[in-house]
């Protein structure tokens, strides 16, 4: 099977804070991937700053966000699932899953990114990786795809042993800080507050660390 | 959206009094604001599309700004409101942003629904 990658999160922007580095070098290597985005981050509180949208203006700009940057990630393929921000964890978790499997099944997905379930930090974010793991078991063995999985929560190392993959991004950190800047709605406050603590230099130490040089990931369920 | 013209966020709630509406109402912190200070909890409500109808309403304060409308059977309270805008739709947006541009809080009134 020809490797295909999907990558399955909530909102506008996991998948360029989360993974941008990892895309970009898939995408490098002539790999296909797919992004699909559960919301459309209608309830986020980041506005822009200064601010330019409003609560009823923000699912608009995200999408436009979400398409722009996966266009600075040489992502075509983008899939709205059309399910409301904060809301994931009350939906029918078996039938979300059936959709996703469903289409995990028809773009011919291979490996599949998705947040670890209970690592997610965000309710979204741990409702929809839940619904995406367990459309991966839905999918008859030989054609299952290989789960890998982010998690972002204090203890994660403790609790989920060393990651399965390490992904050195430092060769494509401009293009994650590219896919960021277009995430603007969502990324203008932060990286202001980064300019204020690194000078110009937005490659500031943890935020380097985290954002720039590495991306983790974990298989499902983990061998802690 | 802009900061809040009193005058005109006032003849606007006063335009909504006596009529069935829907109100969008929320306050929020961030879904990761426990994540970021262990001591901090994420907390946000939100109602979208309540159906509602009051008969008399006013904003106060000189800013941040309060919001109240007082229903036969009830209240509708905002508070930290610094921005405003009677949108394209007819609609009164109202919000309260932090020095970053964050939404805190929003009340927002409609003779349409909100989209969901």
């Amino acid at each position: 099977m020809e490797k295909h990658v999907a990558v399955v999160l909530p909102h506008p922007d996991d998948e360029t804070f989360g993974c941008a580095g990892t895309i970009a070098l898939y995408r490098r290597a002539g790999v296909p991937v797919t992004v699909v985005c559960g919301t459309l981050g209608q309830m986020g509180r980041n506005m822009g700053k200064p601010f330019f949208a409003t609560r009823e203006t923000l699912a608009t700009v995200r999408e436009k966000e979400l398409r722009d940057a996966c266009a600075v990630l040489d992502v075509t393929d983008v899939r709205l699932l059309g399910l409301r921000d904060k809301t994931i964890e009350f939906e029918n978790r078996e039938h979300l899953a059936e959709r996703i499997a469903r289409l995990l099944q028809d773009i011919g997905a291979t490996d599949v990114i998705t947040h670890y379930p209970g690592h997610g930090v965000h309710p979204d974010h741990d409702a929809l990786g839940a619904a995406t793991v367990r459309a991966v078991e839905l999918i008859a063995e030989e054609k299952r795809p290989t789960l890998f999985c982010m998690a972002i929560t204090r203890n994660r190392f403790e609790a989920l042993g060393d990651p399965a993959v390490k992904n050195d991004i430092s060769g494509v950190a401009e293009t994650k800080l590219g896919a960021i800047r277009a995430h603007r709605s969502q990324s203008e406050a932060m990286l202001a507050n980064m300019e204020k603590e690194y000078g110009d230099n937005p490659y500031g130490r943890d935020v380097q660390e985290r954002f720039f040089r590495q991306e983790l990931f974990w298989h499902y369920p983990a061998k802690a | 959206m802009g900061p809040i013209d009193k005058a005109s966020v006032q003849t606007a709630i006063e335009s909504f009094a006596g009529e069935d509406i829907y109100l969008h109402l929320e306050t929020t912190n961030g879904a990761y604001a426990a994540h970021r200070q262990e001591q901090a909890m994420a907390v946000c409500a939100y109602i979208r599309n309540g159906r509602i109808r009051y008969d008399s309403g006013a904003i106060a304060g000189e800013g941040p700004f309060r919001v109240g409308l007082k229903m036969q059977e009830g209240w509708i309270y905002a508070e930290g409101l610094t921005d405003y805008e009677i949108d394209g739709q007819g609609r009164l947006l109202l919000a309260g942003h932090d020095g970053d541009g964050r939404l805190a809080v929003a009340l927002e009134l409609s003779r349409t629904a909100f989209p969901v």
